[in-house]
């Protein structure tokens, strides 16, 4: 299954990336974000991080498919 | 106009008021936020926002639309700067004019903090010492690699 995931703030300097391409095993987002985590070092776990998929905020029990833009969004600090 | 924007131009407080204006309206409040000299005890050099842009417009948006239920507003209007900016630039504004002010206060308060919890947006600081980092709030800032940011990205491409 092919995702393309999104990097902002600290996770795209830890990345070196704004997106890449993702071969997942599983849908599983909590287990994808753990996965990348440990390949690139965030320093964020995920219950402080938000999960958005195709351009939309969505819950950490979405089932990910072929295909889906998902986005790790860390706290946000706009304002 | 649009209702909610990001802009990597300056902002022009002036002109954005003016649109707000309509014969029915008795108030107008507005709010501005600055890039200020010093955070958490340290001295800040500039700073730089970076957005997730489609999301962070349509999310905005909803703040918005919440807010012209929520109350009795003629107009709402918010716009946020992404890119680089310098001590004292105008980093947001917000403007609502309703029939009265109490509504026009309270919704332009509720925009503002809905607006700073919710919308993807990001702020790296640029500190005195050469250091930088992303606030992630409730925590302390994730230092940079260095400071090298696409201010326009929207991380689609």
């Amino acid at each position: 299954m092919k995702l393309k995931i999104l990097y902002f703030a600290s996770l795209r300097d830890a990345s070196g990336c704004d997106h890449e391409a993702y071969e997942a095993v599983t849908g599983d987002a909590r287990e994808i974000y753990a996965r990348l985590r440990d390949r690139h070092g965030f320093a964020l776990a995920h219950d402080r991080i938000r999960l958005a998929v195709n351009g939309e905020f969505a819950d950490w029990g979405r089932l990910l498919a072929d295909g889906d833009e998902v986005a790790f969004l860390p706290p946000v600090s706009g304002g | 106009m649009r209702g909610f924007d990001l802009s990597d131009a300056p902002i022009d407080a002036a002109a954005l008021s003016v649109a707000l204006a309509q014969s029915r309206a008795g108030a107008c409040v507005t709010f501005e936020g600055w890039v200020r000299d010093h955070n958490a005890g340290r001295a800040v050099r500039g700073l730089a926002y970076q957005a997730y842009l489609p999301l962070a417009r349509s999310e905005g948006e909803r703040i918005l639309g919440e807010a012209m239920q929520r109350f009795d507003l003629i107009r709402a209007h918010c716009v946020h700067r992404i890119g680089a900016l310098g001590i004292g630039d105008l980093a947001v504004w917000v403007g609502v004019s309703a029939a009265h002010r109490g509504a026009a206060f309270a919704a332009c308060r509720y925009i503002i903090d809905e607006v700073k919890q919710r919308v993807p947006i990001w702020k790296n600081e640029r500190y005195a010492d050469g250091d930088s980092g992303w606030l992630h709030p409730d925590d302390t800032p994730v230092a940079s690699r260095e400071f090298a940011i696409s201010p326009t990205d929207d991380g689609t491409s």
